[in-house]
């Protein structure tokens, strides 16, 4: 689960890359660099001095410079390339210092010393400050032609490379005033040695720190950096904006287009997209794949799928693992827009395929998804959904109400209570996947497309959990539950009530529509609309609520075998936004440790400064707690074990066991089946 | 849904199946909206697929009950388009008065209208966004449907294309003579229109309301949702409109520049 750069295979040239990144990005931005504000970078002071002769062979080998230039190149490649171009070799360095065995020591002392330097020197060598004339050449991307002459420029003066490297590193530190934002995940940086592989031992466990945080710091982190100007004369303003983000998602193809990014736009940062596109098809040259590496405290995780490449940047401390599968979501939302055929069939086309224009207009759905994620969101993190708790009975009259009423051209209906599921009809064999629930709340609920439109919706999606290759057609209506309609305010997303109704057939919106009809006269006659707005009313219960006296303050529940999960309610300690993130942020730690590889812990407990929390793992489920930094362990354990009995006596009403089912579709081919290990119920 | 105009006169009742089509971002979501729950919101983000809504429409001597195909602008959902014009009655094709790509886009959609929906659809050709010019302001300002004066109200010139502009904070690229000419041409209604004040928004649906010949009403909603049949799956390579071809087959530009 976790990689850290020195355990993946391949690492000395990912630390390389690190560098080679991280020195590109000084050298492409002459003013202040949030990016590389604090220090250099983490992924040199851990190189070896081993690797240090072959990864000089390969950037001067003169063999290798020719071969990669006399490829073909789409323009942007070519953009890239000119980057590349300018990357420099490592200058000889003295091997007498084995920094590789000294992970754990602090990355401060490293830093100091200026002998370790492989990647550093080079770092100066293009840094402006240094005062190098042709560093901000390969800024303002003047190509150079030869990427071997480049080098040897380098190579020239090694010397002089780490006299300035002093300077870099403390302009660096000066630079690295700590924001805000920043200050939100302060406590991780300097608590953590940076890497979560040895969370699991107490000692490097995250601090958790006083709250001492406004949300408008973390709340700029969703503003838009803003539209280039006519001259393009705000490009530094931007750029400065774009960086101080925390989080970046970028997707671009194969052939180096950038297709999408949470922040800016394309024509932005497309430097940056060309150094990312260059590292991505360095190693592809090299018939290998790059994973993802760190710099400093920002982790770079790659995620190749088909012509696209996914990228996250993260400075939330958040696992490789974790980025991962929030890159597969955003891989799903394109799938479920364009299906698998489409998109493979447009760059079998033609490879260098603008897929912005076949996406245009899901760019919210994508921005959605990123930012729920970057928010953070315990769907996500457990690959799990949560229920809207009511009694079974309820439940069981509203499943009765969705088969009675079903359609013949339905395949699923679904009752959705702000993304938190009341009730399913599916066809026997057929069950949902998560992610696609989650790709189908975040279009109904957090994007304001569908809502916004004021009526309801007839939406060609793919389901890609379901099948990859196809649409179906997805009718959403709105209820409306207040009862006083005399506030005229917004319903929240907490408390929008959906009817889904999901059809093979693209023509029964009709048919669909006179389900829900039947469907909520039904559940207006039964009652089922006041259960379920009661239900939103009272809300998540608070830990206190479950264990009176309990020093829990929050806590997560995954039933595995339900694929779903449950949690206490975010109020009164998380309901701001920063502090809701830093108990995901928490959450996150606990799972990665615990399921970090290699290990099969059961029962992990953890304290630091200011919160102590305690992650429990069963066959059956998976619960994870928060509670006082000196809550004592006893009591601890006490609550948490008595949340795991309460969840199992309320299981019926927190989880959807089963769903409705009904008789086996017809209209479906056989081969829409699922085939995915994780299946909301079977 | 929200009906708020429901007014239950006892006068004959018809529901009437309308499509909204044009390009992306000209605003056809925002007319909806204007006209079925009088908001508007500013960056409202793209619809999604079609979204269904129903509104009234009184006349002086019946009721129309508009049902209202808001479609998506994306080329994507291009191929659904035949789904949503099929049997309809009534056709609003919307431009954005500043951005002469997209006229060029409702030309074709008037098209693809004239050629494959029933042939006694009203058509109506709204040029939005009427807010961002001149004359937008002014509401009395509103063109009559049909008719030729409508190049008198505010309208500089024809000669005023695009690229003269923007000094005045005038950002209209297309001349509203120029949209007019193209609709008398083709037999359209016309209106120049703006979804964020309201100017000549309920007018668009009254004039089409008007216009639908009193024979080919039908009560209750039978008109929309019976006699469909399938259009055969929507395989990935068809989603997208085969464009070039009708550009090439009706590009008669009326271009004043």
């Amino acid at each position: 689960m976790f990689c850290p750069p020195w355990e993946a295979p391949g690492d000395r040239r990912q630390r390389f890359n690190a560098s080679t990144l991280q020195q590109l990005l000084r050298a492409s931005t002459s003013n202040t660099d949030c990016v590389q504000k604090r220090t250099p970078i983490a992924g040199m002071t851990t190189l070896h001095p081993d690797s240090h002769s072959d990864i000089q062979d390969e950037s001067v080998d003169p063999s290798a410079a020719p071969s990669r230039s006399s490829t073909p190149h789409t323009p942007s490649r070519d953009r890239s390339l000119s980057i590349d171009s300018v990357r420099p070799p490592l200058p000889p360095r003295p091997n007498s210092l084995n920094l590789l065995n000294d992970e754990t020591a602090f990355r401060a002392s490293l830093q100091a010393e200026a002998t370790t330097a492989v990647s550093r020197a080079d770092i100066d060598t293009q840094a402006p400050d240094a005062g190098n004339a042709h560093s901000t050449l390969a800024v303002r991307g003047v190509p150079r032609g030869l990427k071997a002459k480049a080098s040897l420029n380098q190579l020239a003066s090694p010397k002089g490379s780490e006299a300035g490297d002093s300077a870099s590193i403390r302009s660096s530190i000066q630079n690295g005033d700590i924001g805000d934002v920043e200050a939100l995940f302060r406590d991780f940086v300097t608590a953590a040695p940076g890497d979560h592989s040895d969370a699991a031992s107490l000692l490097h466990f995250p601090e958790f720190p006083a709250d001492d945080v406004d949300d408008t710091g973390f709340l700029s982190e969703f503003e838009p950096v803003g539209e280039l100007n006519e001259e393009a004369g705000n490009e530094d303003l931007l750029l400065q904006r774009w960086k101080a983000k925390q989080k970046h998602y970028l997707i671009l193809s194969a052939a180096g287009k950038p297709i999408w990014t949470r922040h800016g736009d394309g024509g932005l940062i497309s430097t940056y997209v060309g150094v990312i596109q260059t590292i991505i098809s360095f190693y592809e040259d090299a018939g290998d794949q790059l994973r993802s590496f760190s710099a400093e405290d920002s982790k770079f995780v790659i995620v190749t799928r088909g012509p696209l490449h996914f990228v996250a940047i993260s400075r939330m401390m958040e696992s490789d693992n974790q980025l991962r599968l929030q890159l597969e979501a955003l891989y799903m939302q394109i799938l479920s827009t364009l299906t698998l055929p489409s998109l493979t069939h447009l760059f079998s086309l033609r490879p260098s395929t603008d897929l912005k224009r076949p996406l245009q207009g899901s760019e919210t759905l994508l921005s959605s998804l990123a930012d729920s994620f970057t928010r953070g969101s315990p769907s996500t993190l457990l690959s799990a959904l949560e229920c809207l708790k009511i009694r079974k009975v309820h439940r069981q009259s509203i499943n009765n109400a969705l088969l009675k009423t079903k359609a013949t051209n339905l395949l699923y209906g679904l009752v959705v209570a702000g993304g938190r599921l009341v009730s399913v009809v599916r066809p026997k064999k057929h069950s949902l996947h998560p992610g696609d629930l989650q790709l189908l709340f975040n279009m109904i609920f957090e994007a304001d497309g569908v809502k916004a439109g004021g009526g309801e919706s007839w939406i060609p999606v793919c389901l890609p959990g379901f099948n990859s290759s196809g649409y179906l057609y997805m009718y959403v209506s709105f209820l409306d539950l207040r009862d006083d309609v005399d506030e005229n305010e917004d319903i929240s997303k907490d408390e929008s009530v959906a009817i889904v109704l999901i059809s093979p057939d693209k023509e029964s919106f009709f048919e669909m529509q006179e389900m829900r009809d039947s469907l909520v006269g039904q559940m207006e006659k039964n009652g089922s609309l006041k259960v379920i707005k009661a239900a939103i009313d009272q809300g998540r219960p608070a830990t206190t609520d479950i264990v009176p006296g309990s020093v829990l303050h929050h806590f997560l529940y995954k039933s595995r075998a339900n694929v779903q999960f449950t949690m206490s309610s975010y109020s009164p300690e998380f309901t701001s936004i920063s502090r809701r993130r830093r108990l995901m942020s928490i959450y996150n730690n606990l799972h990665g440790s615990i399921h970090a590889k290699n290990t099969s812990v059961k029962v992990h407990h953890c304290v630091s400064r200011s919160a102590s929390s305690f992650a429990w793992m069963t066959a059956v489920f998976e619960l994870y707690c928060i509670a006082e930094p000196n809550a004592n362990r006893n009591a601890l354990v006490q609550s948490a074990a008595k949340i795991a009995q309460w969840v199992h006596q309320e299981e019926e009403r927190l989880f959807i066991i089963g769903g409705a089912v009904c008789a086996v579709l017809t209209c479906l081919a056989p081969t829409q089946t699922l085939t995915s290990k994780r299946r909301f119920s079977d | 849904m929200s009906e708020s105009a429901g007014a239950n006169a006892p006068k004959p009742s018809s529901s009437v199946k309308l499509v909204l089509l044009g390009e992306a971002a000209v605003g056809k979501s925002s007319l909806v909206l204007r006209f079925v729950n009088n908001d508007f919101q500013e960056n409202k983000e793209p619809t999604i697929g079609a979204a269904f809504l129903t509104q009234k429409c009184t006349l002086p001597t019946r009721t129309i009950k508009f049902e209202i195909w808001d479609t998506a602008g994306q080329e994507r959902f291009a191929s659904l388009a035949p789904m949503y014009y099929r049997n309809a009655q009534a056709a609003l094709v919307v431009y954005d008065v500043t951005k002469p790509s997209s006229l060029t886009k409702a030309k074709h959609w008037v098209a693809e209208l004239q050629r494959q929906a029933s042939p006694g659809i009203v058509i109506a050709l709204v040029g939005n966004k009427l807010d961002l010019t001149n004359d937008g302001g002014d509401a009395s300002a509103a063109p009559e449907p049909e008719n030729e004066s409508a190049g008198a109200d505010g309208d500089e010139a024809a000669e005023e294309g695009e690229g003269h502009d923007a000094s005045s904070g005038n950002a209209r690229k297309v001349s509203t003579r120029e949209a007019n000419t193209y609709a008398e041409e083709e037999s359209l209604l016309f209106f120049e229109t703006s979804a964020k004040t309201g100017t000549n928004v309920v007018d668009v649906f009254t004039a089409i309301a008007n216009a639908i010949p009193e024979s080919s009403l039908k009560t209750g909603r039978g008109a929309a949702g019976s006699g469909q049949t399938a259009l055969g799956a929507r395989s990935g390579d068809d989603s997208r409109v085969n464009l070039g071809e009708r550009n090439a087959a009706t590009a008669k530009e009326g271009c004043a520049c």
